[in-house]
């Protein structure tokens, strides 16, 4: 097979490189194309953020391993190969009753994505992380071998592929289980905190609700500090629907979807329209109840195809780490109080409360509260960036690598205890002398 | 209406499959046919779709049109004809076997495996026979014209088979796609205007097809651009470089 050039990016189309890129059709082929090439790194649907699907010298294209294998009717079990869109998934088994436990805020990702960010959903509370509902995966080294990994069959692979950011193999397929739907709906409430300690105050009476997030005005200030808007979901049961709605329970109402037709210039992100909007919108969220439908309440941005445009063409960096619940509310109030002294507002400030960590070795997740933001790649944004690492370290936070492009091979080190024995079994497995991306070369994992 | 099963000759492709998710989608039994084993890609489309799916065995250069039809099993009442070659017209000009492998990929195959199609589907209510050709059959460039001229003939074929065929309900279609991401231009330079994603090809078809048109530029830019090309005299022409 012959690879390719072309340039590739994030989603956050920052940084761009010229890669080598080879699409194997099946696995059989990927497995063929491996053992001579360099070092190479998997790329999905190219929903991470930074420059982690990124390696110029061999970029392998995942997205026609999309084959749905086999589905237990019973149990909601599904077997597919990994470059499978979530979109697809959701597509073909929402009219049949059934959804993905966890899902990130995009549907155009791929299963094998999802497994290596050990991707979190407004759900983690009380449900944890994807990797936690997947039971096996399959593993190709590289070398030869293609491995089936689970918590009973090789183990330490397993806890090492979820979150590994695709630096322990090529993952070829999968299985994990649906959860059964009784409707396409969800029943939402929305409350308003005026500050930091009123929107953690209701994350901490709200665990019984299925999904909670906050989206949070990063600029406001002083006693306004955290001022939030905070929604809470549930799928709602068929009999909580309108009679129209019940007899059709699982439809979902068409979208469609619209473009960003061109990159906006620099100055549509002034801090004046950023302060605009994000007053607008907190305005927008009215206290109360609403029946809303399943996609929009996952994915708004979906309906609007490459939104990462309106950070025009120099992209944009994403920004989230999670504080130790202990540390949270200090922490938070350092980190908003250094972005809005900053004036770098985000459009998408998004807090949410996150349960147990999962068994991954680098999978992102700890008890205590995530932060996520993004910024265009401005020099002094990145610089905030800086100054915003040091207040998560003191904290004994943790930043997460699906979103980064800028984090230095320290600071990663202090977030992530699981990182010595990760790099351990890259060695022992002679992984870091096939897989290697753009981001594991930075942060020298 | 749409007639069943859908037959895709050359399903492994990146339109093909699209074509066949489209299809079953719709609720189509889907035949799969391609060079190699894709029997996985009818379990998926099965598994998505809750469709009927079958794949079977298929070179467009082996000869045996009429072999593979009376092994089929039943009378397709859609045939869509996908398979072709671009090639390299540097190749093509040097070697001869390369050019013949890209004529019979685009042409003598194509056509033989579709007047076999013809010759059993007189009667099959709806029954609908679908040609992808290309825009590059519409003038011969320097860049690629043996893969061109093998088009011109596929394009020239569909439309005397679409003649031949109208009075006793047969329908043809003839695809124009222009440029499409896939497999065959991974690593081309391709204007983003006037450049499809395969899943959008596939939509433009099974639109195309439930119309009943002729003849379709699957992006409708290419019409513009193509009544341009051709009306440059071939004085001026053939000086270009296109």
């Amino acid at each position: 097979m012959m690879p390719h050039v072309e340039p590739l990016s994030g989603w956050g189309r920052y940084p761009v490189r010229d890669c080598a890129v080879w699409q194997p059709v099946t696995a059989e082929a990927l497995h063929a194309t491996l053992p001579p090439l360099g070092r190479s790194i998997a790329r999905g649907n190219g929903r991470s953020y930074g420059d982690a699907s990124l390696n110029p010298e061999a970029t392998i294209d995942m997205r026609r391993l999309d084959r749905l294998i086999a589905f237990d009717d019973a149990s909601g079990e599904l077997v597919c190969e990994a470059g499978v869109l979530l979109s697809d998934i959701i597509d073909a088994f929402v009219p049949r009753g059934w959804f993905v436990p966890v899902t990130p805020g995009t549907r155009m990702v791929t299963i094998g994505g999802m497994i290596a960010s050990d991707v979190h959903g407004k759900n983690h509370h009380g449900t944890g992380s994807f990797c936690e509902h997947l039971l096996w995966l399959d593993l190709d080294l590289g070398d030869g071998r293609v491995l089936r990994c689970s918590h009973q069959e090789n183990a330490d692979l397993f806890a090492a592929s979820c979150g590994g950011m695709g630096l322990t193999g090529m993952i070829v397929r999968a299985a994990f289980r649906l959860m059964p739907i009784e409707s396409a709906w969800m029943r939402q409430q929305t409350v308003r905190a005026r500050d930091l300690g009123e929107a953690m105050a209701v994350f901490e009476r709200s665990h019984a609700w299925t999904y909670s997030v906050a989206w949070i005005d990063c600029l406001a200030r002083g006693r306004d500090l955290g001022r939030s808007a905070i929604l809470l979901a549930d799928h709602a049961p068929a009999d909580a629907l309108d009679a129209t709605r019940r007899a059709e329970p699982l439809a979902r109402p068409p979208r469609q979807p619209r473009a960003v037709p061109v990159d906006l210039p620099g100055f549509a992100l002034s801090s004046f329209n950023v302060r605009a909007f994000n007053q607008l919108y907190y305005a927008m969220q009215r206290p109360g109840e609403a029946l809303v439908a399943l996609d929009p309440y996952f994915y708004p941005l979906d309906a609007l195809t490459d939104w990462n445009r309106i950070y025009g063409r120099r992209g944009f960096v994403q920004y989230q780490c999670v504080l130790p619940l202990a540390e949270s509310e200090r922490g938070l109030r350092r980190l908003l109080e250094a972005i809005a002294t900053a004036g770098s507002g985000s459009f998408l400030a998004v807090l949410k409360r996150m349960g147990p960590a999962s068994f991954g070795l680098l999978s992102f997740p700890m008890p205590g509260y995530t932060l996520a933001l993004d910024f265009p790649a401005t020099p002094a944004n990145l610089a905030l960036l800086d100054r915003l690492d040091a207040i998560v370290a003191d904290h004994g936070g943790r930043i997460y690598l699906t979103k980064d492009a800028r984090l230095s091979a320290p600071m990663l080190a202090l977030g992530y205890p699981g990182l010595a024995r990760f790099r351990e079994l890259r060695a022992q497995h002679g992984l870091d002398r096939r897989f290697s991306s753009l981001l594991s070369q930075r942060l020298e994992l | 209406m749409i007639a069943s099963p859908v037959l895709i000759l050359g399903a492994r492709s990146d339109i093909g499959k699209a074509l066949a998710r489209g299809y079953a989608a719709q609720g189509c039994e889907v035949i799969l046919a391609a060079r190699n084993d894709i029997a996985a890609d009818a379990t998926d489309l099965a598994l998505r779709t809750g469709v009927q799916a079958r794949a079977v065995l298929f070179d467009v250069t082996d000869g045996e049109p009429d072999r593979f039809f009376e092994g089929l099993g039943a009378i397709p009442g859609t045939v869509v004809m996908v398979a072709g070659l671009l090639g390299d017209q540097a190749e093509s000009a040097a070697v001869d076997a390369a050019a013949q492998q890209v004529m019979d990929s685009n042409y003598n195959g194509p056509a033989r495996y579709l007047l076999a199609a013809a010759r059993r589907m007189a009667g099959v209510p709806g029954g609908c026979i679908i040609g992808i050709s290309s825009v590059a059959g519409e003038r011969g460039r320097a860049s690629n014209f043996v893969y061109g001229s093998a088009k011109a003939g596929f394009t020239a074929f569909l439309s005397g088979l679409r003649n031949a065929h109208a009075r006793a309900g047969l329908h043809v279609m003839t695809v124009k796609p222009g440029f499409v991401r896939t497999q065959m231009t991974a690593g081309l330079k391709l204007p983003p205007a006037v450049t499809a994603e395969p899943g959008q090809v596939a939509d433009a078809i099974i639109r195309a097809h439930r119309a009943r048109r002729d003849v379709i530029y699957t992006l409708g830019r290419w019409r513009p651009i193509m009544a341009i090309i051709r009306a440059i005299p071939e004085s001026v022409f053939k000086k270009l470089s296109l």
